[in-house]
C-alpha cells in the first residue's frame, strides 16, 4: 500500500477493483465501512456482487479479465472532461502525450461492449474518482491473478498518475496484500532476481556488497519463480526442492501438474506445521514452530514491521524454522551464526536502509512503516511525498487482451476463483478449526438462479464442473453474487480443489498464473462423492 | 477549545467533547456499562450521571457535551447513592452466578457490584427466563445476564455494518436479539462479544478453559491475511485457550472470526513432531540429525552433479522476516543459486 490502514477513513472516494475486501481483509473492510459513515463514496468493480456492494454508490460488474478495457475506459471519460491533474502530469510523470493517444479506442460505448458494465455507470464512477479530493485504489488478486496481470497493475497507476492521486495523505495506490507476512517475504529477496530490500542480483556493484556481507560467492544469474520452478522440475532442469510452509499442491494453478512436477524430483524436503498435501510427497518432511511459538517480525500490508512474540513452545520435537535454517546450512558448510534473532534484523537493516532503524525494542508496542531508515525515524505512513525515487513516474499505455482461456460451446462458464471469510488460503490452519468448519464445512460452487434453472440444478445439489485440466464434484449454491454465465469456487477445500480447474497461464512479465479466470462447463448426475 | 472545571480542576477541551470524554481526559473516573468510546452515545444505562451547577438533576456525562465555564462535580454522596441505586436495579434480575461465570473477573457489572459493595440486594424481583437457542460454534449468549446497554447491537450496526440484532420488546420484556428471535446468523466476528460488559455474551471455545489468574497473555500479530491485527493469545499450560485484541491497537481491537475464534490449529494433535525421511515409499519417523544430515548429503549430491540452479527453494509467506532472510541467504549463499521465490502470486 501507498497509504496506510488508518488513512483509509478519510479517503472521500474509494474505488475498490478486484477485492472482496469484507471476506479477504476484513478489518481493512471495516475501515472502509468507517469511511463511508464519515461520507465517502465507494467504486466498487467486481464481477460478483460481493458484500462490499452493499455500502457503494457504484458497482460495476465487469466481465473477468476486462479491467484493463474499464480502467482505460474511466480514463477516456478523464481525459475527455478534461479532468487531469496537467501541474502533476508535468512536473512528476513522463509519457503522458504516448499514453493519451492509447486511450482513443476506449470510448465508453465501446468498453460497455468489452465489459458489460453499462456506459453511465463507466462515466459515473469515472467522474466520481475524477472529481475527489482524497481518492484512493484498492486491490487485491482481482486484477493481478490474469495472465495480463502486470497491465491491468499498470492501467491502475495510469489511473493514479494522470488524476495527481498519489504521494498525499488518504491518496494512493494500495494493492492489499493476502497473507501475515507475504511483504514481508518480498522485502526480505525471497524472489528469484532481487535480494532484501529490492537490490537486483544481476547488478555487479550490489552483488559485490552482498558477497561481502554474506562472505560467498554469488550467482549473478536471477533465479525461477515459484510457477517457474514446478515447470522445471517437469522438465528435469530443477532437481531438488525445499519447501518452507508453502503448500503448492493447493495453492498453485493445475493441481495434475503440480503433483506430477513434484513426484518427478529427486528430492523434495517440505517444512511445515502439518502433513500438508505437498508434505505427503516429500522424502523429507520437517517440523516447525507456528507463529504463535516463536520471536520475530511480521510486515503487514502497509509496510508496517511489527513484533511477533513467542507465547508457548512448540509441539514434540518441531523447531523454530530458523533454528532449523541454521542447523541445515551448518551442516552443508555455511554456518550462520546469530546469538538471538534479533541480529538477523539488525543485518538487514545494514544491507536495506530503510529498516535500519527499526529495532524490536522500537515496535514493541506499535510497528513502524518502512522507510524507517534511522533509529530516531518515526516510519513512513504514505509512501512518495515530495516525488518518486526514480524522478519522474511514466505512463504505460495499455492494450486490453482477452484472458487465455474464454468459454465457448463446450465449456461455456467462466470460472473464478478467490477466498471466503471462514476459510484461507489452502485451508492446512482453518480446515484444522472446528468451529469454522461448523460454517463452512465444505466446497460450493457459486451459479446464478438463471443458469441454475436452465441446467435443473437445485441449490445444494453435487454438481461436477470440469475444465481442459480436470474435473471436481462439489455443491452448487445458487446465488445472485455471479451474473449468468460466470461460477465462482473458493480455493481451500483438498476434497474439491479449486486450481485442479484453473489455467496455468503465466503474465510473461511477473510469471503470475491467471487463476482468476478459465472455462468450465457443470454438469448434474454423477451422483456426487 | 473549551475551559470548564471538573471536580475543581480546569479542563481544557475541543467543542464537541463531552462530559464523560473530558473527564477522562483529566483522568477522572466515572463509571459506566453502556458507553464505548467508539460508538455513539447511547444514555442507556445511566451510571455516568453527574452534577452539573445551575442544572437541577444529575445529568448523564456521556451525552452531555461540554460548555464554556461549565462546573461539573462526578462524585458526591448523592450521586453516589443513586449510582448504587441504579446498579441494584441492573442486579436485581441478574443470575448472581459469577462463581461459575466465564466473565468472572473481567466482568464491569461484578467490579461495579465490588466497588459499591453489594452484598444482597434490596431490590430482588422477578428474573427474566430465555430458551438457548444457539446452534452456532462461536458465541454463546446467556441472556438472562443480559443488562441492555446495547453495545453489542450498536457494534454490530455502526462498525460491523452487518446489523444481525437489535432490541425487541418494550420494558421488562426487551431483549437483544437476531430478527424474529432466530437463531444468530451473521459473520461471526465476535465484536459484540469483545465489547460485552458482563457474561450475557462469551466465546463457546473458551468456555471453561481457565480463569484470568492463571491465563499468561501475551501480545502478537495475527498469522491470517496482510490486515496485521495486534492480537493477544491467552495462553494456560502451553496451550492458547483464546484470542482477544486491545482496542489500543492499529486494528482497534476488532477482528475477524477467523482472527479471533481460529486459533485451535495451533494445539491441533495433528502438527507435525517429528522429522520423517521416506524409506521404501513410506515417510518414517526419524530424528533431527538423521533428517538434517540426509537432507545436507542429498542436496550436496544433487549439486555436485546438476549444478547449484537444480536445486529450489519456496520460502513462506507465513514465516517471519527474519526466518525469511535467512532462508533465502541458506538458498544463496549455501546452496548457490537464485532460484528461491515464495506464494506472492498465489
Amino acid at each position: 500500500m501507498t497509504n496506510s490502514i488508518p488513512e483509509i477513513e478519510n479517503n472521500d472516494v474509494l474505488f475498490v477493483i478486484g477485492s472482496n475486501t469484507t471476506e479477504t481483509h476484513p478489518i481493512i473492510g471495516l475501515r472502509m465501512k468507517k469511511a463511508v459513515r464519515k461520507g465517502a463514496k465507494i467504486i466498487v468493480a467486481d464481477p460478483r456482487k460481493i458484500n462490499l456492494v452493499r455500502f457503494s454508490t457504484v458497482w460495476m460488474q465487469h466481465r473477468p479479465g476486462t479491467d484493463v478495457a474499464l480502467l482505460n475506459g474511466m480514463m477516456h471519460v478523464l481525459l475527455q472532461e478534461q479532468m487531469v491533474d496537467k501541474g502533476f502530469v508535468t512536473e512528476w510523470t513522463e509519457g503522458f502525450d504516448t499514453f493519451r493517444k492509447s486511450l482513443a479506442d476506449y470510448s465508453p460505448e465501446k468498453v460497455e461492449k468489452i465489459t458489460g458494465v453499462p456506459k453511465k455507470d463507466i462515466v459515473r464512477a469515472a467522474l466520481l474518482y475524477g472529481e475527489a479530493k482524497r481518492p484512493a485504489i484498492y486491490y487485491t488478486m482481482g486484477i493481478t491473478q490474469h495472465a495480463h496481470g502486470t497491465q491491468n497493475v499498470f492501467a491502475i497507476a495510469n489511473l493514479a498518475l494522470m488524476t495527481g492521486n498519489l504521494g498525499r495523505e488518504s491518496t494512493g495506490v494500495n494493492p492489499l496484500r493476502g497473507q501475515n507476512n507475504v511483504q514481508g517475504a518480498t522485502d526480505m529477496g525471497c524472489i528469484p532476481n532481487q535480494y532484501p530490500g529490492y537490490q537486483r542480483v544481476d547488478l555487479p556493484s550490489i552483488r559485490a556488497k552482498f558477497e561481502t556481507a554474506w562472505d560467498a560467492k554469488l550467482s549473478d544469474k536471477p533465479g525461477l519463480t515459484a510457477t517457474e520452478m514446478m515447470n522445471a522440475a517437469m522438465e528435469d532442469k530443477v532437481k531438488a526442492l525445499y519447501i518452507m510452509g508453502e503448500n503448492p499442491v493447493m495453492s498453485d494453478p493445475d493441481t495434475h501438474h503440480t503433483v506430477k512436477a513434484l513426484k518427478n524430483l529427486e528430492f523434495l524436503v517440505v517444512q511445515d506445521i502439518f502433513m500438508t498435501e505437498t508434505a505427503q510427497l516429500a522424502d523429507v518432511v520437517l517440523p516447525s514452530a507456528c507463529f504463535a511459538e516463536k520471536d520475530g517480525t511480521f510486515t503487514n500490508t502497509e509496510r508496517r514491521v511489527q513484533r511477533v512474540k513467542k507465547a508457548l513452545n512448540p509441539p514434540g520435537k518441531a523447531r523454530e524454522d530458523s533454528a532449523i535454517i541454521l542447523e541445515l546450512s551448518r551442516r552443508m558448510g555455511y554456518d550462520m551464526k546469530y546469538n538471538l534473532i534479533e541480529e538477523v534484523l539488525r543485518e538487514i537493516g545494514g544491507l536495506w536502509p530503510a529498516v535500519a532503524g527499526i529495532t524490536y525494542g522500537r515496535i514493541e508496542k506499535w510497528g513502524l512503516q518502512w522507510p524507517c531508515p534511522t533509529l530516531d525515524h518515526p516510519g513512513t505512513p504514505y509512501l512518495f511525498k515530495g516525488g518518486f525515487p526514480r524522478g519522474k513516474a511514466s505512463f504505460t499505455p495499455v492494450r486490453y487482451e482477452p484472458s487465455k482461456e474464454l468459454p465457448d460451446k463446450e465449456y461455456p462458464f467462466i470460472l473464478t476463483t478467490g477466498r471466503q471469510l471462514f476459510q484461507y488460503h489452502t485451508g492446512s490452519m482453518t480446515r484444522k478449526v472446528k468451529e469454522l468448519n461448523i460454517v463452512a464445512p465444505e466446497a460450493y460452487v457459486e451459479i446464478n438462479p438463471a443458469d441454475a434453472e436452465r441446467l435443473k440444478i437445485a441449490d445444494g445439489d453435487t454438481v461436477r464442473v470440469t475444465s481442459r485440466r480436470g474435473s471436481i464434484d462439489l455443491r452448487a449454491l445458487v446465488s445472485e453474487r455471479p451474473y449468468e454465465g460466470l461460477v465462482f469456487i473458493p480455493f481451500h477445500y483438498r476434497e474439491a480443489a479449486a486450481n485442479i480447474l484453473t489455467n496455468p497461464q503465466l503474465d510473461p512479465v511477473c510469471k503470475i498464473p491467471e487463476l482468476k479466470v478459465c472455462a468450465v462447463k457443470i454438469e448434474t448426475g454423477h451422483g456426487g462423492q | 477549545m473549551i475551559d470548564l472545571s471538573i471536580n475543581g480542576l480546569p479542563v481544557s477541551v475541543p467543542e464537541g467533547t463531552t462530559i464523560l470524554d473530558a473527564a477522562r481526559f483529566a483522568d477522572i473516573p466515572i463509571p459506566t456499562l453502556c458507553h464505548h468510546p467508539k460508538l455513539t452515545p447511547y444514555g442507556g444505562c445511566r451510571l455516568c450521571i453527574v452534577d452539573v451547577k445551575g442544572i437541577n438533576r444529575p445529568v448523564t456525562s456521556c451525552t452531555t457535551p461540554v460548555t464554556a465555564g461549565m462546573e461539573v462535580t462526578t462524585t458526591s454522596p448523592t450521586i453516589e447513592k443513586l449510582r448504587k441505586t441504579i446498579l441494584e436495579l441492573i442486579l436485581s434480575d441478574h443470575p448472581n452466578d459469577c462463581m461459575v461465570c466465564e466473565k468472572a473477573g473481567d466482568c464491569t457489572l461484578q467490579e461495579l457490584a465490588y466497588f459499591y459493595g453489594i452484598r444482597e440486594n434490596r431490590l430482588d424481583g422477578e428474573r427474566r427466563v430465555y430458551a438457548k437457542k444457539d446452534d452456532n460454534p462461536f458465541i454463546e449468549r446467556n441472556m438472562e445476564k443480559c443488562i441492555l446497554c446495547g453495545k453489542c447491537v450498536r457494534i454490530c450496526d455502526e462498525v460491523q455494518g452487518v446489523g444481525a440484532i437489535d432490541i425487541a420488546y418494550r420494558g421488562f420484556n426487551a431483549k437483544v436479539c437476531p430478527p424474529f428471535e432466530k437463531n444468530l446468523d451473521c459473520e461471526f466476528c465476535g465484536q459484540c462479544v469483545s465489547v460485552c460488559p458482563t457474561g450475557a455474551l462469551t466465546g463457546k471455545a473458551w468456555g471453561q478453559r481457565g480463569r484470568q489468574k492463571d491465563i499468561k497473555e501475551i501480545e502478537t500479530i495475527c498469522p491470517y491475511c496482510g490486515c496485521g491485527c495486534s492480537i493477544t493469545l491467552h495462553v494456560r499450560r502451553n496451550e492458547v485457550i483464546r484470542v482477544s485484541s486491545r482496542e489500543d491497537t492499529l486494528n482497534e481491537g476488532w477482528l475477524c472470526p477467523k482472527g479471533r475464534f481460529g486459533y485451535s490449529f495451533i494445539n491441533n494433535a495433528a502438527r507435525l513432531k517429528t522429522p520423517f525421511i521416506r524409506e521404501e515409499g513410506k515417510l518414517k519417523e526419524a530424528t533431527w540429525d538423521e533428517a538434517l544430515d540426509f537432507i545436507a548429503d542429498r542436496l550436496g549430491k544433487v549439486k555436485a552433479k546438476y549444478g547449484a540452479d537444480s536445486i529450489a527453494g519456496l520460502s513462506s509467506a507465513r514465516c517471519t522476516n527474519e526466518e525469511n532472510y535467512l532462508f533465502q541467504k541458506f538458498m544463496r549463499a549455501a546452496v548457490g543459486t537464485n532460484n528461491v521465490d515464495h506464494c506472492a502470486r498465489l
